[in-house]
């Protein structure tokens, strides 16, 4: 076993266990931070194979996080109204099942990758940079000046949707639910990055010449990459909304988009559980400076400067042997 | 509806593009040069907003918080620039967004320490408060009026500088070849941040004149910011003209739709419906304009490929 497959295993283990634990000690708090990590660390994931493995660094994944959200809040809330979501041509009702939200986002978040990658990806480095951040701010702003789902103010779910035989207002239930989605994602992507698309994404970023001279399209390969990754950001921005019962245009802002980059450097670009190392680090450290000061984000910027400057390769690469990620 | 209205509305447009280009010209000045992309550049605006506003309250001069603007974001930017940035120019533009994002957390949450998260307000200096008659029977206010002037001025002066003197050729050279300028004596760490003391400086005399037109508080750079990278796109990036054309393109396309679409979508909707349709169309307006660009030319309208 080698240093980062052991440092794999004492994440998932501690994300597991933790919240076993406070369950037993009756710490619902302590869940809902696991599982805000959970969460976190699943967005982060989708960026990841984007950022990481494709070395596009987009700056607008927040979009797709929000419409994630919005996909449940809109379903939810139609659901809770009893109003039909559309009439025509056929009737088609709100909902509150988990399994179709989940569905309704991936889809949503994958068909607004399609467009804004089939675009951005027209372009290189700052450049793509910039233009993802410009189309996740028109979807911001759209959330913001559209009145029927509640615009600037958000919209609020009263009651966490179902998922069949589980009760998913108690904490370590949901819980349950977040993680072993994060755990299908986690072996998703080692199937995907290990596979030919995987290899060659990877050969993508480091010489699309040489990928191309084999004949390969890479266009079509970020287009791919950039479209999954998308989809497991707008899976997790339903869950997201659904553990806080509420969606608001603030889960599109550019913040957000910088606080899913922050978590994927943080643990570890391009490494399979760096997202989710950096998402545990990060509400931690949201958590215990937010203790101390009320301008906490001061120190937060300063670790942060700390880590780009200083620790490159993040928590998991400190912790590792930096080669044995580098393939 | 009226003509004297859209023209009312088209020079508003003119003055917010005018402010976006003091935000773009520098970001695509330290791009062109440097090969850093700024998200800190936004923090210099506040600063420029925040100097501006409590000099002009302390001293009660408009002009003596201009010039406290400037100094204040040249100075922050030259700091920012031997202190955190010149690491950064070697590295990939993945980790300059990152420390510059945290420049950025760093920047606000230091001005809401100094100035709490109530807004200040700036007035517009007296003698430009009031409202000039133009040709036509139009009243406008003074003050935005010489705001477009003022900006103009800073092109100009800046097209003067880069393309007229020592230091622009300089800059120029940096751009093309870095090492060949550096072996031939030139103190290329020095010009770097000189060059960033500019941007900076501009951004923050933004800020001040902006800042007499909102209210002065953290976060107020960050959409800016986002406004000068869509023009930076539009324009090219590293030109100055593309700049400029952007920023007015930008300014204009925002401020006339949201002031027209709504009127023109109540022609066939009702009005609420209208209305709805109209603002959320024109708040991404200025996006479809940025895609519309891409489509045609990927390196912006004056970039090179």
């Amino acid at each position: 076993m080698n240093r980062e497959t052991l440092a794999n295993t004492v994440i998932l283990a501690a994300l597991a266990g933790i919240p076993v634990l406070a369950h037993l000690g009756g710490e619902p708090f302590v869940i809902t931070l696991a599982t805000r990590i959970a969460i976190l660390g699943l967005a982060g994931v989708g960026l990841n194979l984007a950022l990481g493995h494709g070395g596009l660094v987009s700056f607008g994944h927040a979009a797709f996080f929000g419409v994630g959200g919005y996909a449940m809040g809109v379903l939810a809330s139609h659901a809770q109204a009893w109003t039909p979501l559309a009439t025509w041509p056929v009737e088609i009702p709100g909902t509150n099942l988990m399994p179709v939200i989940w569905l309704t986002a991936i889809l949503a978040a994958g068909l607004l990758s399609l467009v804004i990658a089939a675009l951005s990806l027209r372009t290189r480095g700052v450049y793509f940079i910039m233009i993802t951040l410009a189309f996740a701010q028109m979807a911001y702003y759209f959330a913001i000046s559209w009145p029927a789902y509640g615009g600037e103010d958000g919209l609020s779910i009263y009651v966490r949707n179902r998922f069949p035989g589980l009760n998913t207002l108690d904490p370590i239930q949901f819980f349950a639910v977040c993680f072993t989605l994060l755990c299908l994602t986690l072996a998703l992507m080692s199937r995907i990055t290990g596979s030919r698309f995987g290899l060659l994404l990877q050969a993508t970023r480091q010489n699309p010449a040489r990928v191309e001279a084999l004949g390969v399209q890479t266009y079509r390969i970020r287009l791919f990459a950039f479209v999954l990754s998308a989809m497991v950001t707008g899976l997790a921005g339903a869950l997201y909304a659904d553990l806080n019962r509420f969606v608001s245009p603030s889960m599109m802002s550019w913040q957000m988009s910088g606080e899913l980059i922050v978590i994927v450097i943080l643990g570890g670009v391009g490494r399979a559980l760096g997202p989710v190392a950096g998402a545990g680090l990060y509400v931690l450290l949201e958590n215990q400076l937010g203790g101390i000061s009320d301008h906490w984000q001061i120190f937060l910027g300063a670790v942060l400067l700390w880590v780009v400057l200083f620790a490159r390769g993040g928590v998991l690469g400190m912790l590792c042997d930096r080669r044995s990620a580098d393939g | 509806m009226p003509v004297s209205l859209v023209i009312e509305q088209a020079l508003n447009g003119l003055q917010f593009g005018v402010m976006i280009f003091l935000m773009a010209a520098g970001l695509t000045l330290i791009f062109g040069v440097m090969g850093l992309i700024n998200l800190a550049h936004g923090s210099f605006f506040m600063t420029g907003a925040f100097a501006c506003a409590a000099t002009a309250a302390a001293t009660g001069s408009f002009l003596l918080g201009l010039a406290a603007s400037l100094a204040a974001a040249a100075a922050a930017g030259a700091l920012v620039e031997v202190a955190v940035i010149r690491r950064l120019y070697a590295r990939d533009h993945l980790d300059q967004v990152l420390a510059t994002f945290a420049l950025i957390l760093i920047f606000s949450e230091g001005t809401r320490w100094l100035f709490g998260s109530f807004p200040l307000y700036l007035d517009v200096p007296q003698a430009l408060a009031r409202g000039v008659m133009l040709p036509g029977g139009i009243q406008y206010p003074l003050y935005r009026l010489v705001v477009i002037v003022v900006g103009l001025c800073v092109a100009s002066g800046l097209w003067l500088l880069i393309h007229r003197t020592r230091l622009g050729m300089r800059i120029r050279a940096g751009e093309s070849d870095r090492e060949m300028i550096a072996a031939l004596g030139v103190n290329i760490a020095g010009l770097y941040t000189a060059v960033f003391a500019i941007g900076a400086a501009l951004a923050g005399l933004a800020g001040a004149l902006v800042g007499a037109l909102q209210s002065v508080q953290v976060g107020m750079g960050e959409p800016v910011l986002i406004l000068a990278f869509v023009v930076i796109v539009i324009g090219g990036i590293g030109s100055i003209r593309g700049a400029l054309i952007g920023s007015i393109l930008v300014g204009l396309t925002d401020t006339l739709g949201r002031f027209l679409l709504p009127s023109a979508f109540g022609l066939f909707l009702d009005p609420s419906a209208a209305t709805a349709f109209g603002s959320a169309l024109a708040s991404m307006l200025i996006y479809i304009l940025m895609a519309v660009v891409l489509i045609f030319r990927p390196n912006g309208l004056f970039g090179v490929a």
